[in-house]
C-alpha cells in the first residue's frame, strides 16, 4: 500500500505539467505534430488514472493543445470530472477546458447541470464564480432553463464579486432561454440601482445588449437612464447609456430636448476619458483634444438631435464640419472615428454631408485601407444623379490602381452596389452603366465575375431602351472572348460569359451581324469554359441561329441560311462529346434539329417562321419575394385536412370534406375573408394607380407588348433624344468617361433649352422678376435621364398582400427577446425550479428531469418544494429563509410552516388545520411544520421542513411532504414518524395497523443528507385551522454507541393551505358576487409600506388568490377552496391602509383566511 | 459584445485565444491565420481598427488591435462596444498582465497560458465586459491565487523542488525577459 503510493509520486513527478508540455513543444520544432501524439497518449494515460490533481494536470495541457487547433472533445468526460473535484484549482481548470471546448451539441453538458448548480450555490465565492464564468461560455438552452432560478437567486448575492457576474450571465440566459426576461427582468432593474458600481455597470451592459435589439420595449427606463447617466461617475456606463438613448431617441423625440443639457455636462468627463487612451496611443496635440471635445460634444447632440426635428439643420451643419476638421487630423484614429460618426450623420441627414464629397474622396487615397473602406461606405449614401458619374469614375481610377485583389474587388462591389442602389435610382444613362460594367470584366482575378454578370442581365432585361447597346456591347465582349479567359486557373470574370451569351441570343434580333456573333459563340476554344456557361452557349447559339433563319426569309439567296446550318453542324459536335451532361443533352438535341432544318432547307421548305417560334415569347422578370405574395384565394384554407384527419371514431361514411369547401370561413385568416370582388378590384387598381405614380416603378403594360409606354408619372419629364448625343455603338470596348463629357453636355444642352423655354414663358407672361432664375446649381430634378427609362418592375402577382418585407431573420436569436416588459407578470410566468420527482407527477418533463440528486445537494434544508416556490420571484428570497429558520430554530412554539399550491403563489404563515381535500399524488401541499419541543438533541436531530398542498381532485386528503436533514456527524436510522390524531385529522396508516402505530420512515440519514418523506392525511372540515402534535423517534448511532433519540413537533395546518389557486375571469367573477349567496367580511391592514403590486403579489404568493382585475390602487382577488367555497377580495390601498373587503360560502372560513392574512402583513 | 479575443506573436503563432461564439478547431485556426494576416500587413503608424475579417464576422464586427512588441492583442467586436472603450480595455488587460508577471513578455504568455486566461475571466466574461478597474481585477485575482496556494502547493512543491531540469541535466528556463516596451 506505501509502496504504490510511493510509485504514484514518483510517476506524477515525471508527469509533464504545462511549462513542460510548452518546452517540449518549443524543443521539438521540427517534428512537432509526433511530439504532440506522444505527449497525447500521455495524457490519455494520465486521465485514466484516479488521482484528481493529474488528471487536471492533463486536462490543462489539453486546454493547451486546444489553442494549438487540436481537437480534444473526446476529453470532454474528464473535464467534468476535474470541473466536479471539490478544490478550487482543480475546478478552474475544468472550467477553463470546457469554456474552451464545449459547446451546444457536446452532450456530456447534461451530465454538468447539477454540479454546476452546486457550485453556484457554494459557500465560497470563488467556486459560484469561477462556475459562473464557465457557464457564460456554454449555456445551452437546457441549462438556462434549469440554472435560470438560481443564477436569478445569486442575483440578489451578498458579494459584489458574484452579483456581477450573475448579472451579465443573465443575458446569455435570455438568449437561450427567452421565457426567463419577463420574471427575471424586475430584478435586473434593480440591479441598475445596486451600490456597487461594478454591479451596476453589469445591468446596464446587460440591458443596453437588450434594448440594442428592440429599443422600444426599454423606453419606459428612460427616466431611471437618465438619472444614472448624470449621476454615474462611471465612463463606460456612460458610454454604454449614452449609446442607449442613440437606440432610443429615435423613437420617443422628447427624450432628445431632454438630454441635451446633461450631455453637454458630460463632455468634459468623457473628454478626459478618452484623452487618457488616446495618450496611449500616439502623440496627440492639445488642439487635437480641442476637437476631439468638439467631436464629442456634437456627437453626443446628434444623437439626441437626430430624431427627425427638422429646425436643427444648422447645428448638424456646424457638427458635420467639425467633424471635417476630424477627418482632415493626423491622427489615424481620430480620421476613422470622424469618418465612422459621418456615416451615422449621413443616415438621418444625407444633404449635409454631401457637400463634403471631396474630402471623403480624398480619404480613398489614405494609405490605411480602414480608411478607405469608411469612405467606401460613405460614398454610397453620398451619391445623387448629378455625382454619380464623377464619383464612379474617381472609383474606377481607385480600382486600376489598387493592389490586392480583397481591395480591389471590395471597390468593384460597391461600385456596383451604388449604382444599382434603390432600384437604379441614380442612373441617367445606363449606356453608360454597360460601359462601366464592361470596363470592369478586365479587372483580371477578381471573384465577382458573377456580379458584375447579374447586373448585366439585369440592367437589359429591365431597362427595355438599352438592349440595342446592350447586345452590340456584348457581342463585342464575347468576340473578344479570349481576353476573359486568358488565364483559367482564377477566371471568376468568365462569369460575364455567360450574361453576355445569354443576352445576345435572348435579344438577338437587335444584333447588327448575328452570324458573327454565332461564330463567335461556337469556337472551339469555349469548350474550355465551365460546363454552365457552355450551355447557355449551346441554347443561345440555337436562338441565334432561328434569328438568321428569319433574316434570311424571303431572301431568294438562300446560301446565308444554309451557311448558318453548316455552321452549327460542324461545331455542335464538339458539345455533343462534352463532359457536362447539360451541355452534352442541350447540344445533341439541337444538333438533330438543326441537321432536319438543314434537309428542309435543301428542299427549299420555309423553315425560319417554326423555328422561331421555339424561342418565342418573352422572359420576364419575377421579384424574389412573389411567390410569398400571392394571396391565399377566399375559401381556401391550407390548414384544413384535405382528407378527414385519421380520428379514433372510424366513422367512413363521413363525407370527405372538399378542399374549397366554401362554408367554413377561416377566423384564422380574417383578412381574406369576405373580401369581394368590388373590393379586389378597388385594391388592384390602388396598386396600379401607386406604381403608377413611382416613376421607377413603371410597370410593362398589361398586354406585355414591347412598346415604350409612358406612364403618367413621367410624362412631365421631357424626353430627350438619344441619337443627338450619345452615339449607339461605340467601336471596340467602350470607355464610360467619354460618357461623362458626352452626359455633361448633353445636360448644358438641355439647360440652355430649358432656358430658353422659359424665358418664353416668362416672356409671355410678362413677369418682371426673371433674374432670379438660373443661376443656382442645377437640382436633382432639374437632371433628366438621357433615356426614356423603361425600368420594368419585377413582377409581383395580381393582388400581391403590401405586407411588410423586413422581417428579421427568424434565426435572430434576439427575435425571441422582443418581449413586452411593462406588462405584469402573469401567474403562469415563472422560473422552473427543480423539486423531486416523486412529487412531480404532473409537472412539465423539463422540471422533471433533475429531480432525483436534489438532496444531496441541498445546502439547507429546503423541501424541494420550496425551491419551486422560488420562482416567484418576489418572495422568493424571504420564504427560503424563513424556512431555514424553522429548521434551525427551536423556539418551542410552533413554527413557520409553509404551503404551497399547485401551482400559484403561496403563503407561508400559521395555519390552522382543518379539513382536508387533498389528493395524494399530487403534490398535495400542507405543511407540517415540526418544533423541536425539547432542545434536548437538537444539533443532532433531523429537522424537518415541511410544505403541504392542497388538490381539487380528492377534497378529503392532504399530503404532507417533510424534509429530514441530518445536520450531526452521526448516523441516523429507524426513525419513526407519528401524529396524534384530531376528531377532522387523521393520519393515514396502512392497513391492518391501529390508530396509534407509527410509520417507519423508510430511509436512513447519513451525516449531512436529507431526503424527503410524505404522509397523508384524512381531513373533513377545512373551515378551521388546526395543529397536530406528532413525535418523530430515530437511532443515533455514532462509532462507539447508539443512542435512541425523540424529536417533538407541531404540523399546522392552515386555512390557506386548503385555498387553491384558481384563475377567475372578471365576467364570472362578477356574476358571482352578484349572486348573492357570499357572506362578507374585511379587515383594515395599517402601516403597510410597500408598492401596491408587491402587497398583491404577496397575497397571491401566500394565500394563493389570483388577481381577476386591477384598477389602480384597487384589484379584485379570487381563490377557490378544495373543497369547491369561492373566496373574493377586494383590495383597495390608501396611503398605507389596506382595506380588505372579503365574499366567501363560508363565513368561518373566510374568517380564518382573512386572519391569516392579517398576520402575513403584520410579520413583515 | 465581446466575440473573441485572440493573442498572437509576430509569427501568427496563437499564445491565448478565447472564442465567446462556438468555431470549431480547425475554423478557429482559420480564424486566426485570416486575422494575423489582416493585422499584420498594417503599418504601425495607421488606425487601430479594421472591418472584420470574413470568417469571424460579417459587417457589424469589427477588429479592435494593438500591436506591443512582439504580440498582437486582437478583440472582435459588434457595434455595439465603443471603439476606444475597447481600446482602453486592452490597455487595462495588458497593463494587468504587467503588474500580475512583474514585467510581463511574451514568454510569460506562453507558459502560463491559464494564468491569462484565469485573469481574462476577470475582465471579460462571456463576451460582454465584466470589469474596467485594474486593481479591482488584480484583488481577485491574487486572491484566487492565494486560494490556490493554500490548496495545492504541497503537492506542487514537492514537484518542484526535484525541478526536471535538474533531473535531465539541462535547463531551459533561459528565457531572458524583454519587456514590452509600450510599457
Amino acid at each position: 500500500m506505501a509502496l504504490k503510493i510511493v510509485k504514484g509520486s514518483i510517476d506524477r513527478m515525471f508527469d509533464k505539467n504545462l511549462q513542460d508540455l510548452v518546452r517540449g513543444i518549443r524543443n521539438h520544432k521540427e517534428d512537432e505534430a509526433k511530439y504532440i501524439s506522444t505527449c497525447i497518449d500521455e495524457i490519455k494515460q494520465e486521465l485514466k488514472q484516479d488521482n484528481i490533481a493529474v488528471k487536471a494536470n492533463a486536462v490543462c495541457k489539453l486546454t493547451y493543445l486546444q489553442m494549438l487547433g487540436y481537437d480534444v472533445s473526446w476529453a470532454a468526460f474528464n473535464i467534468v470530472e476535474v470541473m466536479s473535484s471539490s478544490k478550487f484549482t482543480y475546478k478552474r481548470i475544468g472550467y477553463l477546458a470546457a469554456s474552451q471546448c464545449f459547446h451546444e451539441s457536446t452532450d456530456v453538458i447534461m451530465l454538468t447541470t447539477n454540479q454546476i448548480r452546486k457550485d453556484l450555490s457554494s459557500p465560497n465565492q470563488y467556486d459560484t464564480g469561477v462556475a459562473l464564468t464557465g457557464l457564460s461560455c456554454f449555456v445551452t438552452p437546457d441549462l438556462a432553463r434549469d440554472l435560470a432560478n438560481d443564477i436569478m437567486t445569486l442575483m440578489s448575492h451578498t458579494k459584489p464579486y458574484i452579483r456581477k457576474k450573475a448579472v451579465l450571465i443573465m443575458y446569455k440566459v435570455f438568449l437561450k432561454y427567452p421565457e426567463s426576461l419577463r420574471p427575471a427582468f424586475p430584478r435586473l432593474k434593480e440591479k441598475l440601482e445596486d451600490p456597487d458600481p461594478g454591479v451596476q455597470s453589469a445591468a446596464v451592459n446587460v440591458i443596453c445588449e437588450l434594448a440594442r435589439r428592440n429599443p422600444k420595449n426599454y423606453l419606459s427606463l428612460a427616466p431611471l437612464f437618465f438619472k444614472l447617466m448624470t449621476s454615474s461617475t462611471n465612463n463606460w456606463v456612460l458610454i454604454k447609456i449614452i449609446k442607449l438613448f442613440g437606440a432610443l431617441t429615435p423613437l420617443e423625440p422628447r427624450l432628445g430636448k431632454k438630454l441635451i443639457e446633461p450631455l453637454t455636462n458630460l463632455i468634459h468627463r468623457i473628454y478626459l476619458f478618452f484623452s487618457q487612451i488616446l495618450h496611449h496611443l500616439s502623440a496627440i496635440t492639445l488642439v487635437c483634444f480641442s476637437w476631439l471635445i468638439a467631436f464629442l460634444f456634437f456627437i453626443t447632440v446628434l444623437i439626441s438631435l437626430s430624431s427627425g426635428m427638422p429646425n436643427h439643420s444648422a447645428s448638424i451643419q456646424l457638427c458635420v464640419q467639425k467633424l471635417r476638421i476630424l477627418i482632415e487630423d493626423s491622427d489615424q484614429n481620430l480620421k476613422y472615428l470622424g469618418l465612422l460618426a459621418m456615416s451615422k450623420i449621413l443616415k438621418t441627414h444625407p444633404k449635409s454631408v454631401q457637400s463634403h464629397k471631396d474630402l471623403i474622396l480624398q480619404c480613398l487615397d489614405d494609405k490605411d485601407e480602414s480608411i478607405r473602406l469608411r469612405a467606401l461606405d460613405l460614398l454610397y449614401g453620398m451619391v445623387s444623379k448629378k455625382n454619380l458619374m464623377e464619383i464612379v469614375k474617381k472609383l474606377m481610377l481607385h480600382v486600376d490602381k489598387a493592389e490586392g485583389t480583397t481591395y480591389r474587388d471590395e471597390l468593384l462591389t460597391k461600385i456596383i452596389d451604388i449604382c444599382s442602389q434603390s432600384n437604379y435610382q441614380y442612373i441617367t444613362n445606363f449606356e453608360w452603366y454597360i460601359s462601366i460594367l464592361v470596363e470592369l470584366t478586365r479587372l483580371e482575378g477578381t471573384r465577382h465575375g458573377h456580379l458584375i454578370a447579374s447586373q448585366m442581365l439585369d440592367v437589359a432585361i429591365r431597362v427595355k431602351a438599352i438592349r440595342v447597346f446592350a447586345v452590340a456591347q456584348m457581342a463585342t465582349l464575347l468576340d473578344n472572348a479570349h481576353m476573359l479567359t486568358g488565364n483559367t486557373q482564377r477566371n471568376g470574370i468568365c462569369e460575364v460569359l455567360y450574361a453576355a451569351a445569354w443576352i445576345c441570343g435572348e435579344f438577338s434580333e437587335h444584333l447588327e451581324n448575328p452570324m458573327e456573333t454565332l461564330e463567335a459563340m461556337l469556337r472551339p476554344k469555349v469548350a474550355t469554359l465551365p460546363g454552365h456557361i457552355q450551355a447557355v452557349y449551346v441554347q443561345n447559339a440555337a436562338k441565334l441561329f432561328a434569328t438568321v433563319l428569319k433574316s434570311q426569309e424571303g431572301n431568294t439567296d438562300s446560301t446565308t441560311a444554309q451557311e448558318a446550318s453548316q455552321l452549327m453542324i460542324d461545331r455542335l459536335p464538339l458539345f455533343v462529346q462534352s463532359a457536362n451532361l447539360e451541355v452534352q443533352e442541350r447540344a445533341s438535341c439541337i444538333l438533330q434539329l438543326v441537321k432536319y432544318i438543314q434537309k428542309l432547307q435543301q428542299k427549299d421548305v420555309e423553315v425560319s417562321e417554326e423555328v422561331c417560334a421555339l424561342f418565342a415569347g418573352e422572359l420576364n422578370p419575377v421579384a424574389p419575394k412573389a411567390q410569398k405574395k400571392v394571396p391565399i384565394p377566399d375559401g381556401l384554407d391550407l390548414d384544413a385536412w384535405i382528407n378527414e384527419p385519421p380520428s379514433e371514431s372510424e366513422s367512413e361514411d363521413e363525407q370527405p370534406k372538399a378542399i374549397f369547401s366554401k362554408e367554413e370561413p377561416k377566423h384564422s385568416r380574417p383578412r381574406h375573408t369576405e373580401v369581394d370582388e368590388k373590393e379586389l378590384a378597388r385594391r388592384r387598381e390602388a396598386r396600379k394607380q401607386e406604381q403608377a405614380n413611382n416613376p421607377f416603378y413603371i410597370k410593362a403594360s398589361p398586354s406585355s407588348q414591347k412598346v415604350y409606354q409612358e406612364t403618367p408619372g413621367v410624362e412631365h419629364i421631357p424626353v430627350v433624344q438619344i441619337d443627338l448625343s450619345v452615339p449607339l455603338k461605340v467601336p471596340g470596348l467602350p470607355m464610360s468617361d467619354q460618357y461623362v463629357k458626352l452626359e455633361e453636355e448633353r445636360r448644358q444642352k438641355e439647360r440652355a433649352e430649358k432656358k430658353k423655354k422659359d424665358k418664353k414663358k416668362r416672356k409671355e407672361k410678362r413677369s418682371g422678376r426673371g433674374k432670379k432664375h438660373d443661376s443656382g446649381p442645377e437640382s436633382e430634378e432639374d437632371i433628366t435621364p438621357a433615356h426614356m427609362v423603361d425600368i420594368v418592375t419585377e413582377e409581383m402577382p395580381e393582388n400581391a398582400l403590401p405586407s411588410d418585407d423586413d422581417e428579421r431573420d427568424p434565426a435572430d436569436p434576439h427575435k425571441a427577446l422582443d418581449i413586452d416588459l411593462d406588462k405584469p407578470l402573469a401567474d403562469s410566468e415563472k422560473l422552473p425550479v427543480r423539486s423531486h420527482r416523486a412529487a412531480e407527477v404532473l409537472k412539465s418533463p423539463a422540471e422533471d428531469e433533475e429531480g432525483e440528486n436534489v438532496s444531496s445537494l441541498e445546502p439547507k434544508k429546503k423541501s424541494s418544494k420550496e425551491k419551486r416556490e422560488k420562482k416567484k420571484d418576489k418572495d422568493k428570497d424571504r420564504k427560503v429563509k424563513m424556512l431555514f429558520e424553522s429548521g434551525l430554530s427551536e423556539a418551542k412554539s410552533s413554527k413557520h410552516k409553509k404551503k404551497k399550491q399547485k401551482r400559484e403563489k403561496e403563503d407561508k404563515e400559521k395555519k390552522k388545520k382543518k379539513k382536508h381535500h387533498h389528493h395524494h399524488h399530487h403534490h398535495g401541499d400542507k405543511g407540517g411544520e415540526e418544533s423541536v419541543q425539547n432542545g434536548t438533541v437538537e444539533e443532532e436531530e433531523p429537522l424537518p421542513a415541511y410544505d403541504i398542498q392542497g388538490n381539487l381532485q380528492d377534497g378529503s386528503q392532504v399530503v404532507v411532504s417533510v424534509i429530514f436533514e441530518n445536520k450531526c456527524d452521526s448516523f441516523l436510522k429507524s426513525m419513526e414518524f407519528n401524529v396524534l390524531d384530531s376528531l377532522n385529522s387523521k393520519l393515514q396508516r396502512p392497513e391492518g395497523s391501529g390508530p396509534h402505530d407509527s410509520l417507519t420512515i423508510p430511509f436512513q440519514l447519513p451525516p449531512g443528507v436529507s431526503n424527503e418523506a410524505r404522509f397523508v392525511f384524512t381531513v373533513q372540515s377545512i373551515i378551521m385551522p388546526q395543529k397536530l402534535k406528532g413525535t418523530l423517534t430515530f437511532i443515533v448511532k455514532n462509532e462507539e454507541s447508539s443512542t435512541h433519540e425523540k424529536l417533538d413537533f407541531k404540523l399546522h395546518f392552515t386555512c390557506t393551505s386548503y385555498l387553491i389557486t384558481t384563475p377567475c375571469y372578471s365576467d364570472a367573477f362578477a356574476k358571482l358576487l352578484e349572486s348573492g349567496d357570499l357572506k362578507s367580511s374585511s379587515i383594515r391592514l395599517e402601516g403597510v409600506n410597500m408598492p401596491f403590486h408587491h402587497l398583491l403579489a404577496r397575497i397571491c404568493f401566500h394565500h394563493h388568490f389570483s388577481v381577476v382585475e386591477r384598477i389602480d390602487s384597487c384589484a379584485s382577488m379570487y381563490s377557490r377552496s378544495i373543497q369547491g367555497h369561492h373566496v373574493c377580495l377586494l383590495v383597495k390601498i390608501s396611503s398605507q391602509t389596506v382595506s380588505v373587503d372579503a365574499k366567501c360560502d363560508e363565513p368561518t372560513l373566510l374568517g380564518n383566511v382573512l386572519d391569516e392574512i392579517k398576520q402575513t402583513f403584520s410579520q413583515c | 459584445m465581446i466575440k473573441a479575443i485572440l493573442i498572437f506573436n509576430n509569427h501568427g503563432k496563437p499564445r491565448l485565444i478565447r472564442f465567446y461564439q462556438y468555431f470549431a478547431e480547425d475554423m478557429q485556426q482559420q480564424i486566426i491565420r485570416e486575422t494575423f494576416h489582416l493585422v499584420s500587413k498594417r503599418d504601425d503608424n495607421v488606425c487601430n481598427f479594421l472591418e472584420g475579417g470574413s470568417l469571424i464576422g460579417g459587417s457589424d464586427y469589427k477588429l479592435i488591435y494593438r500591436h506591443y512588441a512582439t504580440l498582437y492583442f486582437v478583440f472582435c467586436v459588434d457595434s455595439s462596444e465603443s471603439e476606444l472603450g475597447i481600446l482602453d480595455l486592452i490597455q487595462v488587460f495588458v497593463e494587468t498582465l504587467d503588474k500580475c508577471f512583474e514585467n510581463v513578455c511574451e514568454l510569460d504568455l506562453i507558459f502560463h497560458m491559464d494564468k491569462v486566461h484565469y485573469i481574462l475571466q476577470e475582465v471579460v466574461m462571456g463576451g460582454m465586459v465584466l470589469e474596467t478597474n485594474m486593481n479591482e481585477i488584480i484583488a481577485q485575482v491574487e486572491v484566487q491565487n492565494r486560494l490556490e496556494k493554500s490548496e495545492v502547493r504541497p503537492f506542487l512543491s514537492s514537484s518542484k523542488s526535484f525541478p526536471l531540469i535538474y533531473v535531465f541535466g539541462f535547463s531551459q528556463v533561459s528565457a531572458i525577459k524583454y519587456s514590452l516596451s509600450v510599457l
